[in-house]
């Protein structure tokens, strides 16, 4: 019988939340495909993720070798493309996630199978894959059709699905041999390394003022500033601000920056793409200043704004400091 | 070192009032304003910056329109040797994958140490190019680098994972490298540099010099086809606020008293 697969994502002892998500999706193609679902795990010294996986889903095909340890395109493309090859199964879900999108390409070029990557929502139609993604920073939704094949790949957008619950019984969990002899040289894991941390912890503060690249200008950041000192808060951003070297890296909210909760978040022109919105979007308030009222930005603020930025930053800060006094 | 670096020419849309074509089918090109994909301006600073230090060739490489041009010169005033721009109306329709076969159809013949092309580009966001491209030339890849150091046979890179982390990993050279935003400071050039640059030549293949057949390119030699472009559903929105802007801050500091934030 025809599996779906949902690739296993850990890192660091972890196994990532987007993989319940994916497992939580995939148990839903499988069953109105009328399919199964199995998690595919590779690592090493793995067993105990095999367990948890177990409680999710039907089957864990479990592959343990050393050169498995870490996660490396050039191996996982391999043991995969081997498995794939053997077991054909209907679709195979992967994170898009720093992860799949190391891997996933490659792997589809190699197998000869279509690939969507970045998907926010997946189905069948007369057995081929149908798949809805954004275009233009999510200022667009498309449903695409992918060409017709026995197998297909996909890369889910993370915190798109919500995680599913546990299964009434646990699934079988199937050992199969890795079939990597040869060590891989092309490519090889060195190390992690975390930027040092910096004087701000904004995942530990109550107010963020987060810019992004509507405050156009370097210098216009102090009066974000004074804005931010008003209201007992400190500045965030969204990834432009840090890649122009404006503020420090660890004022960047989003999926490669921090994750903030803060009682209240003021985005001033930030458009909104996903990557931040998964930053910021369980902040208890949010407030949006966008002078383009399809921004993204506004589905996810309680309050929207829809304004030049340079209007409402100063008047916001006399009116902040009246009420103080 | 011989580098190429892939590029293309894309809408600016985040400021923009974006309108779908009555088709559904892809969104009104008119009145915007196109330039050099974000990633792939990193990725150009990056190529440039590698032949400044260990001397050789940067060549800019796109498959797209006439109007790519400009985004090519802008790749020669700051600093590619070469431009080469891969165009047919055949390739209308093509995903990550056709045009990762164009772009591999050329560069196999041409001489490199490195390939580098942004992460992904910011109209389709498919983050695949850069990997197929590897993939079909038989070489290795890294995405998502943050941090190029060429070592003779191998690059130590250093590739974004979430939350800050980051791999250091070493590549075997020749490969595929596609970049991140933030890994450099792309250069401003003057409009006189890329005036200038217009008298450098650009190099234009179509379909039969690329040496593909029609079924390999534009949609029947894509994996993902476009069927219906629309506006996203509105799930929750924002509740706005209105009026001048005094008004509208002297609104913003009510909610924030009620809710005992000042
Ligand atoms: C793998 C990956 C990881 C990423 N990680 C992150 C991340 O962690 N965090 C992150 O933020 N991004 C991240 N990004 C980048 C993300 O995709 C967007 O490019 C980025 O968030 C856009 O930032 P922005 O909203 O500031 O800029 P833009 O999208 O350019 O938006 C600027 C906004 O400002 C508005 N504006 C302009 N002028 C004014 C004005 N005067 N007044 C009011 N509004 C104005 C515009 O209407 C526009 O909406 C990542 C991307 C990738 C590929």
């Amino acid at each position: 019988m025809k599996e779906i697969f949902v690739l296993t994502e850990h890192r660091q002892g972890e196994i990532r939340d987007i993989t319940f998500e994916m497992l939580a999706k995939g148990r839903e193609l499988a069953e109105a495909a009328k399919t199964e679902l199995a998690a595919v795990l590779l690592g090493s010294n793995v067993k105990e993720y095999a367990k948890i996986l177990s409680e999710y889903t039907k089957r864990v095909l479990v592959v343990e070798d050393a050169q498995l340890e870490n996660f490396n395109s050039e191996t996982y493309q391999r043991v995969l493309a081997s498995i794939i090859k053997e077991r054909k199964p209907l679709l195979t879900l992967m994170g898009h996630t720093s992860f799949g999108l190391d891997l996933a390409p490659s792997l589809a070029v190699s197998l000869n199978i279509p690939l969507a990557t970045d998907c926010i929502d997946l189905g069948f139609r007369n057995d081929a894959l149908t798949v809805t993604r954004q275009m233009y920073g999510g200022k667009v939704n498309v449903n695409c059709l992918l060409k017709k094949a026995e197998s297909y790949i996909g890369t889910v957008r993370q915190a798109t699905f919500p995680a599913g619950k546990k299964s009434p019984s646990n699934g079988e969990i199937v050992e199969i041999t890795s079939p990597l002899s040869d060590e891989i040289t092309e490519k090889r894991f060195v190390k992690y390394v975390l930027p040092p941390p910096g004087g701000v912890d904004i995942t530990a503060t109550d107010v963020l003022i987060g810019i992004g690249r509507g405050i156009k200008d370097e210098s216009e950041i102090p009066s974000a500033e004074e804005l931010a000192k008003a209201l007992g808060g400190a500045l965030a951003c969204s990834r432009p601000i840090v890649d122009k070297g404006w503020l420090p890296d660890d004022r960047q909210v989003g999926s490669s920056g921090k994750t903030v909760k803060p009682k209240l978040y003021i985005a001033l022109g930030i458009s909104g793409a996903f990557q931040h919105i998964l930053g910021m979007k369980n902040s208890d308030l949010i407030i949006a200043v966008n002078k383009d009222p399809k921004a993204p930005i506004f589905g996810v603020a309680d309050y929207g704004v829809v304004e030049d930025l340079f209007k409402i930053m100063p008047s916001l800060k006399s009116k902040v400091e009246e009420l103080k006094k | 070192m011989d580098v190429i670096v892939c590029v293309k020419h894309v809408p600016e849309t985040a400021e923009a009032d974006l309108k779908i074509n009555p088709k559904g089918t892809a969104i009104e090109e008119s009145g915007l304003v196109f330039d050099i994909n974000e990633w792939d301006d990193y990725a150009l600073e990056e190529a440039v910056q590698i032949k400044e230090k260990f001397e050789g060739s940067v060549t800019a490489i796109t498959v797209g329109p006439e109007e790519a041009d400009s985004t090519l010169r802008k790749c020669l005033a700051r600093g590619a040797n070469k431009a080469i721009r891969l165009t047919d109306p055949k390739f209308e329709g093509s995903d990550s994958f056709a045009t990762a076969k164009i772009l591999h159809n050329v560069i196999k013949d041409l001489p490199f140490n490195v390939i580098l092309t942004g992460a992904l580009a910011s109209d389709d966001g498919f983050a695949a190019a850069g990997p197929i491209l590897a993939e079909l030339l038989g070489i290795p890849h890294a995405t998502m680098v943050k941090k190029i150091e060429l070592n003779g046979d191998f690059a130590r890179v250093n590739r974004e994972l979430e939350g800050g982390l980051e791999e250091v990993i070493d590549v075997k050279l020749p490969a595929v490298f596609s970049i991140q935003t933030g890994i450099n400071e792309p250069r401003y050039v003057s409009i006189m540099g890329i005036r200038k640059a217009m008298q450098k030549e650009t190099q234009v293949l179509g379909l039969a010099e690329v040496g593909l057949s029609e079924n390999e390119v534009g949609e029947s030699g894509s994996w993902i086809k476009t069927e219906k472009m629309y506006v996203p559903p509105v799930e929750k929105q924002a509740e706005f606020l209105a009026g001048a802007p005094e008004e509208i801050a002297a609104k913003i500091a009510d909610i924030l008293k009620s809710r005992g934030l000042v």
